[in-house]
């Protein structure tokens, strides 16, 4: 992990790497909420801590340009490896290095202010990936214009709908132009012709350059947008490779797990 | 667009001074902040009537009161007792809601935190921002009662930005000391609000230092640094004098030591709190 290795790094085409990452979160045995607690457990000597790591040893490189699948059951490290490369999380063990701005998807509730407007919140929201009110106003003509929310734009978000809110968070997402876009499970969300003109988005957005990380349960949606799939299973990576290939593996899986419940 | 030159790159292995870094996204995300003293502003006073007003009425209203039940007790040597009042409530009450407001957004923000990257101090730095703009509008009817009830205003007001600095410094610090606390336990709120009552007496807010019996004076007032950031609140309004040197550097010392304490402490958990919200 020195300075030789980086070099190395800068002369491809990696915008993502992931170098033998762990993340450990440490969980009390018996979980203890507050403050009182705590100091009676601790007089008790009852602090045990028990280490859960929701990623180890992690190996990871995503290209310029790339849509690339991650899968996995719930609890597979994910979302976890979604917030190393957002910035959100440190490792505790590896390194993870990101080329570019990363902007995820932000969820109704995360991103927006239910009682502002929806003009507010493309302000807000453009804030929260550093952008500058100027800035934010150049792009709000697209921005609602793709969101198709112009006959709403000043009613407060809390009267939207979810998929209007929805509408709004990828217009915004997206027209900030992103090296780096995060999907955390969030295309199911809207009406077909608004799913249709995200992927198309996506699609003018990846020959532009960006990177895309999806994350979904839909394994179709998977084998239409990615070209790679990466398979996480208990905090370990389980496959890499083409879509086809790692969708049919871990279907493969889940339905002989499946049959193994249903015999025993 | 050729970006190409200009990416930024993140590198999880080079890491700094945590502190520093976080000085310095925080200058960047500067417009980050300005939207969440924005957001602050306009949601709690958009579904009411009268809005922004309210700022301005809430210190009143509570002077009002506080005046009514206690200028018999604790007026009688205080000249102008409503304004003297009312000086004190402003500056507490901005310590009281900033400190708060710093403690709730990061708690409740904990979902922002999870998701995207934004420095974390930008909770406590804007909660700052809202209370300073609301002190700056309560000032409206603080200089209204100091007309009505003949206390005069002076030129020396012109070194109220003083006070307001070492106030907000002050304040930001236990802002990020309290809200560090309360991301790992959760009654840390609770009892910090409880403790916000206690000190509330404590400090020569409603009351003049001179009705303390001497004995107490030194332990309970001299020890408290709200009760210098106060009386240095109140000189060039209330008191109309030129802030003392001696009171002005014993706050500046406070508050710098207060700031730089919380920031420290702060920024060396913030990598955990992604962890723990």
């Amino acid at each position: 992990m020195g300075a030789a290795e980086s070099l190395v790094v800068e002369s491809n085409g990696e915008v993502i790497l992931l170098e033998d990452v762990g993340v450990r979160y440490r969980i009390a045995s018996e979980r203890v909420i507050t403050f009182k607690e705590y100091l009676i457990r601790r007089f008790q000597g009852k602090i045990a801590l028990g280490d859960f790591w929701a990623l180890r040893q992690v190996d990871l490189s995503i290209n310029k340009g790339e849509m690339i699948g991650l899968i996995g059951p719930n609890g597979a490290g994910k979302s976890t490896l979604l917030k190393l490369i957002a910035r959100v999380m440190r490792p505790t063990e590896g390194r993870v290095l990101v080329k570019g701005m990363v902007a995820p998807l932000l969820e109704f509730g995360a991103g927006f202010h239910p009682d502002l407007t929806g003009r507010e919140n493309i302000f807000l929201n453009g804030a929260l990936l550093g952008f500058k009110s100027d800035e934010m106003q150049e792009k709000f003509d697209h921005i609602v214009e793709f969101a198709e929310l112009w006959e709403f734009i000043d009613v407060p978000v809390r009267n939207y709908s979810s998929g209007m809110a929805a509408r709004l968070g990828f217009a915004v997402a997206t027209d900030i132009d992103p090296d780096i876009l995060i999907l955390d499970e969030v295309l199911s969300v809207g009406d077909e012709s608004f799913q249709r003109k995200s992927l198309s988005r996506m699609e003018e957005f990846r020959h532009q350059g960006a990177t895309i990380i999806l994350v979904s349960h839909d394994m179709d949606t998977i084998l239409e947008m990615c070209q790679r799939a990466v398979w996480l299973d208990h905090g370990q990576i389980k496959m890499i490779g083409s879509s086809p290939e790692v969708v049919d593996a871990y279907r493969e899986d889940q339905e002989s797990s499946d049959g193994a419940a249903d015999e025993a | 667009m050729d970006k190409t030159n200009q990416v930024p790159i993140y590198d999880s292995a080079l890491q700094g001074s945590a502190a520093l870094e976080e000085l310095r996204a925080i200058f960047n995300y500067r417009y980050l902040i300005v939207q969440f003293v924005r957001r602050d502003i306009l949601t709690r006073y958009k579904r009411s009537a009268l809005g922004v007003a309210w700022t301005m009425l809430n210190p009143l209203g509570t002077m009002i009161i506080l005046t009514i039940v206690f200028s018999r007790a604790f007026g009688g040597s205080q000249e102008g007792y409503a304004a003297y009042v009312l000086s004190g409530l402003i500056a507490w009450s901005f310590f009281a809601q900033s400190t708060n407001a710093a403690t709730l957004h990061l708690v409740w923000g904990g979902s922002l935190l999870k998701k995207i990257y934004i420095p974390r101090t930008s909770f406590a730095v804007s909660a700052t921002g809202t209370g300073l703009i609301n002190l700056l509008l309560s000032l409206i009817p603080l200089v209204f009662v100091m007309l009505v009830i003949g206390v005069p205003i002076r030129w020396t007001i012109i070194f109220l930005p003083i006070p307001i600095l070492f106030l907000a410094m002050f304040a930001l610090g236990i802002g990020l000391l309290i809200s560090t606390m309360a991301i790992y336990y959760a009654d840390i709120a609770e009892m910090y609000q409880i403790t916000l009552t206690a000190w509330m007496y404590l400090t020569p807010v409603i009351y003049s230092p001179e009705i303390l019996p001497e004995a107490y004076r030194l332990w309970i007032i001299r020890l408290n640094p709200m009760y210098y950031l106060i009386e240095l609140f109140r000189m060039p309004i209330y008191y109309g004098q030129v802030p003392d040197i001696n009171l002005v550097l014993i706050s500046a010392g406070i508050a710098l030591f207060t700031l730089f304490a919380g920031w420290m402490f702060f920024t060396s958990k913030s990598d955990e709190f992604a962890y723990r919200v």
